[in-house]
């Protein structure tokens, strides 16, 4: 077995890790970025529209083009790096040490280091998580993103008779892409009375192709034998329960299920980490470490994001903290603040804040709502918001001087408030 | 000359009697199944029991009483000889209050009855301590130890590798629609794939066996009608998952609910027992009302049923039962040649390798054939070493032998690329005619976990593709492709408007 | 006086904009947190433009396919005809970001948005 010492491990080469490991590297860390798969990059890999970008590199770039940039970077500054590499188990044996069990082609590495950035991203939710039964026919059922990656990677078509099960953005580009490669997308279902993507996508990908948005309806059952042939709908009332009375069939052929993705944190569960229930990741301080020390997450495996910019801000703040443990052999002793769900706050990250330096806060709010401001009661901080929407993540950064007076609180509420 | 022996349908009853025939220098034996792999139907949707025997009536199903008890033994031997997952915890089948204790009690007496061991009843205190997961209302429970907790789609898969291995051949996607029967005896089977000669047709066909054994004229009256089975399927992080082999009292119709931890450490639930009307063959669709009993049924197993949001897949089978539940095991000298092995449920798969040796001594006295062992028969077959099940310093010495075992394509149950590759390779070496997704699935692992394959079901595909040199889009997924063409199929098609 | 509603959709702000069309053709526009957005709902009224995504096929890559992608905003009606212009495409690898795949089309060109290595396929046999 190989046996090879670090200051951080970054696991998962998507846009956070790679973020993360490029900083890493910057700030003088002895880094090894570790990737299961054959190629790095990641999701965007697969992401062929535009919306990348905006903010990082102040350009809107194809998912493509920006992975490209940060592997051009990466390759600039030499980050050490391992391909079909897939991290097995995580052992703690001190505060500073830990063993990352790696299985690659050349045999079991066993990777020490005083650090992990874990950025691992979400997986997408099974049509058995929502609760959908009949028939389980092999062919016709897709993730979203498995219908991506075979379309945008390797050129397959998956069906021609579509219904898409979630509005979320996944879900949308995937019905422009059918649409574009003239399929027909009979329909996109909702089971929430608002859509959950981005205003844009509904503008881009639905209402340019004319595609019909079920909003208050649940894909109940999958009716096919050998192939899908038919989902049954119904319009759901206020407690999301399907109506008996609005039940309906839509014959496809294809059903793609965007209904969410869950940040992919099994392997952190086993050693002990303390996940949030309303994000499905790990619960961090203001340097995305967890509960375990030395353990920090970004990206999607920390919180579901809706833009790359975010997650790569994410890896990059990951890797400060990585930075900064190691510099002390630690994380100082610090009193943390809890930062606490207000009025129609859905999540937030980070969980907790010192008040010490400047933080972003990301946040998403439960219900949408029109001419709102965002405040933080105890240290009188506002942010005017014209609309707000589930799908649409708030990003906010607060200045060390805007947090002074937080630090002789023990907690500071997030909260949501019509002007 | 050798004898030519076609068994209809490739179910653990089917490939068990071809594994056991095939021990005998007698005969050439085909092992024909309509379904691309083998053990699609009943056999790879059930609750994985290898049951001890005390829930038969001997003075009724008689068959089912002596068959299930020497199954149970025998199973031991056969998962040892062909590396089939296996375990043995011992099953409790609970009681809720006094009524349910006196039936209880019956089965202490048909335990006796059947002569197997070691069954006995436990209270409150004790039941708690040999299964913590007990929900507190349980007051009681009969315990039996022989039962055991199988794999049976890889169970399946094992015992038709071995019977190839000994010169079984297998046909797939072949389809018997007819047997030709003249002079009263057997010649042979037609199918969809032509004419296939025999002396001896074998009718393992499951919930179909009632259309084979009316195309050989006889038993007339027979049929067999489906019993839905559903079942929840869990993650296996969820906190409480029993040991032992947890169940409620049987029903008339079913042997009650079972609560178990899979071989592949997954909780399972289930299953229903639903009647469905003789056209409903190829209705495995599961409904609403049949989950949500199981939930009920989950509460009341356990100390603390799982969370809704840990399913990771619900599934249904559909079990062959026949009138009154009285297996049709018969050799028939009108006509001569044809064997009935029918509406073979529950204890079914338990029994089967004994309803194999059963089968064999019917066609020696009906047929009075003079059995000649092989010299050479390989009772052996090993499973595809799987690096996911391996201590660290053994996987690090098989990847040093074989680099893909370093390559993990699926994430959820750690299965290397050398595992994908070999499941192909035995696909093809036991004369698959279609490589198919599933049949990786069964064979490796990968796409049964959390993620249900959303992560590995291409880079699976593509594996697929490249090896079986298919266009990715017709890798079949199960029977039809994973995708309908190329993504510009469409354009390309489309007329101008 | 014509009044329309739009969500912009220039970046993830999506303003709500309001859109009215005087007598004499002029557009006002209000909600626009900034000057793009008054730019794109006048767009939106007159022209309506969009970036067309696709892919089209590679041969001898290290993927099958390329992604790509109009340089510029075409004309929304021109989306199926560059579409099917897309169809009957196989390039070469290697192919670059930014290379041009067909040019002039709508006003417009496509290029390529993701980098293809040439690759040599290894041998088939398990």
């Amino acid at each position: 077995m190989i046996e090879l010492d670090y200051d951080t491990i970054v696991i998962g080469a998507g846009p956070a890790g790679l973020a993360s490991a490029i900083k890493a590297k910057e700030l003088g860390l002895k880094t090894v970025l570790v990737e299961n798969k054959d190629i790095l990059g990641g999701i965007p890999l697969q992401c062929i529209h535009p919306g990348f970008g905006l903010q990082y590199f102040k350009e809107d770039l194809t998912g493509t083009e920006f992975i490209y940039r940060l592997f051009d970077k990466m390759e600039k500054i030499g980050v050490e790096y391992l391909l079909k590499a897939h991290v097995y188990s995580v052992e703690l044996v001190a505060h500073n040490e830990k063993v990352v069990n790696v299985i690659t082609p050349k045999g079991i590495m066993r990777l020490r280091s005083k650090t992990i950035v874990y950025t691992v991203g979400a997986r997408e939710k099974s049509i058995f998580e929502i609760n959908i039964i009949g028939d389980r026919p092999g062919a016709g059922i897709y993730t979203a993103g498995e219908a991506q990656t075979l379309m945008d990677l390797y050129g397959i078509l998956p069906g021609k008779e579509i219904v898409i099960v979630g509005s979320g953005d996944v879900g949308l580009i995937m019905a422009r892409r059918f649409a574009l490669e003239g399929a027909k997308v009979k329909s996109v279902i909702e089971l929430m009375p608002y859509p959950g993507g981005t205003m844009r996508n509904i503008v881009q990908c639905l209402q340019d192709y004319s595609i019909p948005l079920y909003l208050s309806h649940k894909a109940i059952r999958i009716i096919g034998n050998e192939r899908v042939e038919k989902v049954v709908v119904a319009k759901v009332d206020e407690n999301l329960k399907p109506i008996e009375k609005c039940k309906f069939e839509i014959p496809c052929d294809t059903v793609i299920l965007a209904a969410g993705l869950v940040p992919n944190v099994s392997m952190l569960e086993k050693i002990g980490m303390i996940m949030d229930p309303c994000t499905g990741g790990p619960m961090v301080n203001e340097f995305l470490e967890t509960n375990v020390p030395g353990i920090f997450v970004a990206g999607n495996a920390l919180v579901v994001n809706d833009l790359v910019d975010y997650v790569v801000e994410q890896g990059e703040q990951a890797a400060e903290g990585a930075f900064y443990f190691v510099q002390n052999n630690g994380l100082p002793t610090i009193n943390w603040k809890r930062v606490v769900r207000g009025r129609n706050i859905r999540l937030i990250v980070p969980h907790y804040i010192s008040g010490e330096r400047d933080i972003i806060l990301y946040a998403r709010v439960q219900k949408p709502e029109k001419n709102v401001l965002v405040t933080i009661p105890e240290i009188a901080w506002k942010m005017k918001l014209s609309n707000v929407r589930p799908a649409e993540m708030i990003r906010a950064k607060l200045s060390k001087t805007t947090l002074e007076s937080a630090r002789f609180e023990d907690k500071v509420t997030v909260e949501v408030n019509t002007q | 000359m050798k004898m030519k022996v076609v068994i209809v349908g490739a179910g653990v009853v089917g490939s068990s009697i071809a594994r056991v025939l095939s021990m005998y220098d007698n005969f050439d034996i085909i092992l024909v199944e309509k379904e691309p792999d083998v053990g699609w139907g009943a056999s790879k949707a059930n609750t994985s029991i290898i049951h001890p025997g005390h829930e038969e009536e001997p003075n009724i199903h008689p068959h089912r009483a002596k068959l299930c008890k020497e199954g149970n033994r025998l199973w031991r031997q056969w998962a040892r000889e062909l590396d089939i997952p296996v375990k043995w915890p011992g099953e409790l089948m609970i009681f809720y209050n006094s009524e349910e204790e006196k039936i209880a009690r019956k089965y202490i007496e048909l335990a006796k009855s059947n002569n197997i061991p070691g069954v006995r009843i436990f209270y409150q205190e004790e039941l708690r301590k040999m299964e913590p997961s007990i929900n507190p209302n349980a007051i009681g429970a009969v315990y039996a130890p022989t039962a055991g907790i199988i794999s049976p789609f890889e169970a399946v898969i094992a015992i038709v590798e071995n019977a190839v291995d000994n010169g079984v051949r297998l046909l797939t996607e072949t389809k018997v629609e007819g047997i030709k029967i003249a002079e009263g005896r057997v010649r042979g089977v037609m199918t969809n794939m032509g004419f296939i000669e025999a002396d001896i047709v074998i009718n393992a066909a499951g919930i179909y066996s009632d259309e084979i054994s009316s195309m050989a004229g006889v038993d007339s009256g027979f049929t067999v009608r489906p019993r839905r089975g559903e079942y929840l399927l869990f993650d296996e992080d969820i906190r409480i998952k029993p040991e032992r082999i947890l169940h409620t009292i049987p029903t008339p119709i079913s042997k009650g609910v079972y609560a178990i931890t899979t071989i592949h450490g997954n909780l399972m639930i289930g299953p229903t027992a639903e009647d469905l009307s003789v056209e409903a063959k190829e209705d495995t669709s599961t409904s609403e009302i049949g989950l949500e009993y199981l939930w009920n049924e989950a509460g009341k197993l356990l100390r603390e049923p799982p969370s809704r949001t840990k399913v990771i897949r619900t599934f249904a089978g559909l079990r062959p039962e026949p009138p009154d539940g009285h297996w049709l095991i018969e050799a028939y000298t009108e006509p001569f040649g044809f064997i009935n092995v029918a509406g073979i449920r529950s204890p079914g798969f338990t029994s089967s390798p004994a309803l194999a040796h059963h089968v064999v001594n019917l066609i020696k006295a009906k047929y009075d054939i003079n059995l000649v062992m092989k010299r050479k028969w390989n009772p052996h077959r090993s499973d595809i070493a799987k690096v996911g099940h391996m201590s660290l310093r053994e996987a690090d010495k098989l990847i040093s032998e074989n680099p893909d075992y370093g390559e993990i394509v699926c994430y959820c149950k750690t299965v290397s690329k050398a595992e994908i590759l070999e499941a192909i390779k035995r696909m093809k070496k036991i004369g698959l005619k279609t490589v198919t997704l599933d049949g990786i699935k069964f064979r490796t692992g990968a796409g049964l976990g959390t993620c249900q394959g959303s992560f590995c079901r291409c880079r699976i595909a593509l594996f697929i593709s490249k090896y079986m040199d298919i266009p990715l889009h017709k890798v079949v997924v199960k029977k039809k492709p994973y995708g309908i063409g190329e993504v510009k199929e469409l354009l390309k098609t489309e007329r101008s408007e | 006086m014509n009044e329309q509603e739009f969500i912009c959709i220039i970046c993830p702000s999506s303003c709500t904009l309001k859109a009215y069309t005087k007598s004499d053709g002029t557009i006002k526009v209000d909600g626009a947190l900034c000057p793009r957005g008054i730019e794109y709902a006048k767009q939106e009224i007159t022209d309506p433009r969009r970036i067309v995504i696709s892919v089209v096929k590679v041969k001898n890559g290290n993927l099958p396919t390329v992604s790509i992608k109009t340089s510029k905003p075409v004309p929304k009606k021109c989306i199926t005809a560059i579409m099917k212009a897309t169809a009957s495409i196989e390039l070469e690898a290697p192919v670059e970001i930014g290379q041009v795949i067909i040019k002039d089309i709508c006003g417009s060109d496509i290029v390529a948005t993701r980098r293809i290595k040439k690759f040599n396929f290894p041998n088939k046999n398990i």
